[in-house]
């Protein structure tokens, strides 16, 4: 293994007469690692402390008739046995923080399951297996019902219902639609007018992050009626309001301690294990630690999620990718977690590293039976990334052009414009391209190895084309057969025509919530030139605004106001 | 359930603790001795996070009986200087053979007992010593360099 | 039985940061007496070295070697609120919140300094060894430790500092999705050299070339972990991987290491790296974040090159070798691409 910096490319914005920054300094936490003495959130010892175990649903899809404690809470050791009941606000749904999406998801479900290992009651005991024992003895009255495992089937008329709260088995983006558009340009008569189209398919299936350790927490009852929390999350805050919510405790009787993770890649956001072991101390007065077994991180644990893509890419013999069509399928399993915002991630990412003139996306955040998803290292991007470079070498298999001039000839440069509308900076795909193919030997064509990122962008090619929009896809239409074609518009490129061509209402204060950097602290005074501002939105002007919506009460924490990434 | 006596010796000190029946040397040594360098990655003995020596011998210790190690040796972790100068701590802090730390008792665990048993081994000795200790984050490549470095140098005998 | 050999590429470029901004960090930076300094965060250190890359930023920053500097992560009664440590974004945003923190503790301290000088702050370096002096006169000194004692002992001043950074929450438009999603990206680009078997279906991968554009290493071995570290879990998603290997039929799904596989030290590709760094424009000291775009490129590629080796084209991960086995058998047998 050999590791070399390029420090002659990009030399001329970058002063690297810098004291510690760029130096190889040993890792703060190295000494504790070679030590074992790292305090890892299972690594501290209470005196009396309790383990909790959860009941969990063997089945895809169920109700529940009733549930059966007795014989559990007679078994020896067990100090309590928990189910929905107990808890205090039993409905949640992460990015609720953030005011997107509906509550959707129990932390112990009363009424029905949804996916295999759903928790439906939890028991605490003096040792963990002695609350292995009580779990078994806990009795449920199932009735099964009928499960569905594919998205194109879940969004099918008469598939089975799998997310009370969303109903059509999609979420609701915009309160309108049942997946979040990306239009740019006209793809339809792209495709028309290339001389070749070629499409393709491309999926992932779910993939467990596997952290070696597992997901966990201790609580323990701290003075002036306050409880401490150590965790294995990898977001303190969150899984601090997180638990504030369903436990229906004001955040600062929450002190929550962590820091020193034992490897997460997106498994330990999800904030499950946290308010479950705080139930368990509140509920019973003892420190109680819930710390999930392998079996249950890799089973039960929310993995990356499935994702399928349709790709079709419209292509100029030259090797000229003239249009490009996405349609995009992801699998939230049972409940929406963090997929439905995954999705916008993705549709901001389109096309990939390429400036495409036309490009459209629909993508869906799908409910089946399957284990709910979350982030995963990557999210909403690897899948995508995965089914687009795939399908670059296809093009370039059927077009008969090396592969890496393909991407050269596509790559995005500086000043070019985005689908989502803000203008390239700092590119660096082509350099990437010319350096990895020179190290690996592949010889590419000299016009290919003398492009470069920051030349030639921009122009013609920052323009924003004349748009095709449309209202297909509105909620409930997929789940009712409708899916027919609807009227199609375009929209002229020019500031603010859009809002006033599609007659739909224009955002709320468009200008002021795009993200300027304008925040961002200067590194030290001089050190490196400073380029333009990255991500510029185009001039616009404003159209009427936004009608305000009811702010959602304000009883738990939020990380965003009330103008932020709602239900979308 | 019944409580049953257990003497051994942990990092040459002197233990004598009360187990119940059937308790895993894991449990023991980390909630009832308090050495917290032993991790639970998977209690099923497939990730190697909780790896021991017993007398010398290299053991799963969620896979060990605790009963089993009545009168005999056991080495962690946390027998290994704390300021890190044993050559194969050295050797990980140098290789940044670590990032989130949690696979590392083990794998020093691993490495000790190959060291102990083959003071020079080869890149292939060394994979084989690791290949029953997971990491998720590194790649292996830096902890295998890591391993090689002090084996080059005359094994962890402190030669 | 023939092993055949093939090479596949891929490029990509990776958003930093939360989508569509709205995720701020902050951190708080103070002094001991004698200027030691201690940053106060929620985020969280899961491996990917937080600790030590905000350690090596506020140092930069104060202007005092990175031994005088020590990170708390994460407890919530002390260390203001962070997002989280996910999204790439541990570099790029709690690092900005570091510099505007140790900004205002620096200013502080060259204050202090100043006035034990007799000179004016704005006049005055630091040269990262524990000296503050005065531009061009590097005898008109004073330690940091000591203008640190100064500020709080002699001119009642806290050497402190607190620091936010946000990127205003983006809308998204529906019908056009038109948005701000980010505002940097870091990219790759990969080779992967492989071997298919085309009795057994098996791919090994032999060989990785990579270039990685990070912005800036701010450690570059901390930068070499990712890189190395991602590649290797990106091989393993798209050669092992997956909790469901009988999909659609889900009664069977790997609960432990010996279902659930992944490379282990012995199937590990060489990999040599090129590492790339254009500063973006709001990263701390142009740092942007490696840690997950680097596992995507190599998912890609190997299915790129098992296409170049065999003609099997794998649009499914991850690509197992009945998946290899299946294709070659629609194909009629291995249809070997060009060399590369």
């Amino acid at each position: 293994m050999t590791v070399e910096f390029r420090k002659d490319l990009f030399a001329d914005e970058r002063d690297d007469d810098l004291v510690e920054v760029g130096k190889p300094t040993r890792r703060q936490d190295i000494l504790g690692h070679v030590t074992g003495r790292s305090p890892f959130y299972d690594d501290h010892l209470f005196e009396g402390l309790l383990h909790m175990r959860c009941v969990r649903s063997p089945h895809h899809h169920a109700r529940i008739r009733s549930i059966d404690t007795s014989r559990a809470e007679r078994m020896p050791g067990v100090v309590r046995v928990l189910t929905g009941a107990d808890v205090p606000n039993n409905l949640n749904t992460l990015l609720g923080l953030m005011d997107f999406g509906r509550d959707d998801e129990p932390l112990l479900s009363t009424r029905k399951v949804a996916y295999r290992g759903e928790p439906v009651a939890a028991v605490i005991a003096d040792s963990e297996a002695r609350a292995n024992d009580a779990v078994a003895e806990v009795r449920v009255n199932w009735e099964e019902l009928p499960c569905v495992f594919d998205v194109e089937e879940a969004l099918a008329p008469g598939a089975p219902v799998v997310n009370d709260t969303y109903p059509n088995n999609s979420f609701d983006y915009h309160d309108t639609y049942d997946h979040q558009k990306l239009r740019f340009g006209d793809v339809e008569s792209a495709l028309a007018s290339a001389d070749r189209v070629i499409e393709g398919c491309y999926e992932m299936s779910p993939i467990e992050q596997a952290p070696l350790e597992t997901n966990g927490a201790i609580a323990a009852p701290e003075t002036n009626g306050r409880f401490v929390c150590y965790t294995s999350t990898q977001a303190l805050f969150f899984s601090l309001a997180t638990a504030s919510k369903l436990l229906d405790l004001p955040s600062n009787r929450l002190h929550f301690v962590g820091g020193t993770v034992g490897g997460g890649f997106g498994g330990k956001v999800d904030s499950i294990v946290e308010p479950m072991a705080l139930l368990g101390c509140m509920l019973t007065g003892r420190p109680v630690r819930f710390a999930w077994d392998r079996a249950e991180e890799m089973q039960v644990g929310a993995p990356r999620g499935a994702e399928r893509w349709y790709l079709t890419d419209g292509v100029m013999n030259d090797g000229r990718i003239v249009a490009r069509r996405f349609t995009g399928y992801f699998d939230a399993g049972a409940y929406t977690r963090l997929s439905s915002y995954a999705i916008i991630k993705a549709t901001g990412h389109l096309p990939g590293p390429y400036t495409i003139p036309n490009v459209s996306s629909d993508i869906l955040c799908v409910f089946t039976n399957r284990t709910p998803a979350t982030a995963m290292r990557g999210f909403g991007i690897t899948g995508v990334d995965f089914a687009i470079e795939s399908h670059m070498d296809v093009v370039a298999h059927e077009i008969g052009m090396d592969p890496v001039e393909l991407r050269i000839l596509n790559a995005y440069r500086d000043g070019d414009m985005k689908p989502h509308r803000r203008i390239a900076k700092n590119c660096a795909l082509i350099e990437c391209a010319q350096v990895a193919a020179q190290k690996a030997g592949w010889p590419i064509g000299d016009a290919f190895g003398a492009m470069a990122s920051t030349r030639d962008g921009g122009g013609e090619r920052a323009a924003i084309p004349p748009t095709v929009t449309d209202r297909d896809g509105r909620i409930g239409e997929r789940r009712a057969g409708r899916t027919g074609r609807g009227e199609r518009r375009t929209i002229a490129p020019t500031p603010g025509q859009d809002t006033a061509a599609t007659g739909t209402p224009a955002r709320s204060g468009s200008a002021a919530n795009y993200a300027h950097p304008a925040a961002a602290p200067a590194w030290q005074p001089g050190t490196v030139p400073q380029p333009p501002r990255t991500e510029q939105p185009p001039p616009r002007t404003e159209g009427p605004p936004h009608a305000p919506r009811a702010p959602a009460p304000a009883r738990y924490s939020r990380f965003a106001t009330n103008a932020g990434l709602r239900r979308r | 359930m019944a409580q049953k006596p257990l003497q051994f010796r942990l990092n040459g000190a002197e233990k004598a603790v009360f187990v119940e029946d059937g308790a895993n040397l894991l449990d023991v040594l980390r909630r009832s001795v308090g050495d917290l360098t032993a991790k639970r990655g998977c209690a099923q003995g497939g990730c190697g996070a909780c790896t021991v020596l017993i007398d010398g011998v290299p053991g799963l210790s969620c896979l060990t009986l605790a009963e089993t190690v009545e009168g005999r040796s056991v080495a962690t972790a946390g027998g290994l200087p704390g300021d890190g100068s044993h050559p194969l701590q050295e050797a990980f802090m140098a290789h940044f053979a670590a990032q989130c730390g949690f696979c590392t008792p083990g794998m020093l665990m691993a490495a000790t007992a190959l060291l102990e048993s083959t003071p020079h081994p080869d890149r292939d000795q060394v994979v084989h010593a690791l290949s029953g200790n997971i990491c998720r984050c590194t790649g292996y490549e830096p902890i295998i360099a890591a391993v090689l470095e002090v084996a080059g140098e005359g094994g962890g005998g402190r030669s | 039985m023939t092993i055949h050999r093939g090479r596949g590429f891929a490029s990509i470029n990776y958003p930093i940061g939360m989508n569509l901004g709205g995720d701020p960090s902050q951190a708080l930076v103070h002094s001991s007496p004698d200027g030691k300094f201690a940053i106060a965060l929620s985020s969280i250190d899961l491996g990917q070295g937080m600790k030590s890359v905000t350690r090596q930023i506020a140092a930069e920053t104060l202007g005092v070697p990175v031994e005088d500097v020590y990170v708390d992560t994460a407890d919530s009664d002390t260390g203001p609120h962070c997002m989280g440590s996910f999204a790439s974004r541990g570099t790029h945003r709690v690092g900005n919140a570091v510099i505007v923190a140790a900004k205002e503790a620096r200013a502080i301290m060259l204050e202090a300094a100043a006035e034990e000088l007799e000179v004016n702050a704005d006049d005055l370096e630091t040269d990262g060894r524990g000296n503050i002096h005065l531009r061009g006169a590097p005898d008109r000194s004073i330690t940091t430790g000591d203008a640190c004692q100064a500020a709080q002992f002699r001119h009642g001043k806290t050497v402190a500092g607190r620091g936010i950074f946000l990127i205003p929450l983006s809308e998204v438009e529906p019908e056009t999705g038109e948005m701000t999603p980010v505002s940097c990206y870091a990219h790759a680009a990969l080779v992967a050299d492989v071997m298919v078997d085309d009795e057994t279906g098996e791919v090994t991968v032999e060989q990785v070339n990579s270039a990685y554009e990070v912005g800036r290493a701010i450690n570059p071995r901390l930068v070499e972990q990712q890189l190395v570290g991602g590649a290797w879990m990106g091989l393993s998603h798209a050669l092992y991987e997956t909790t469901e290997p009988r999909y659609p039929d889900r009664s069977h799904g790997p609960v432990d290491f010996s279902q659930y596989t992944m490379p282990g030290p012995g199937d590990i590709a060489r990999h040599d790296i090129a590492i790339l760094e254009r500063p973006a424009p709001d990263g701390p000291f142009g740092g942007k974040g490696p840690g997950e775009m680097c596992a995507n490129p190599i998912m890609p590629a190997i299915a790129n090159a098992v296409f170049n080796a065999v003609g099997v084209r794998v649009t499914a991960l991850p690509i197992t070798p009945e998946k290899v086995l299946r294709g070659l058998k629609a194909n009629g047998g291995a249809r070997p691409g060009p060399r590369r």
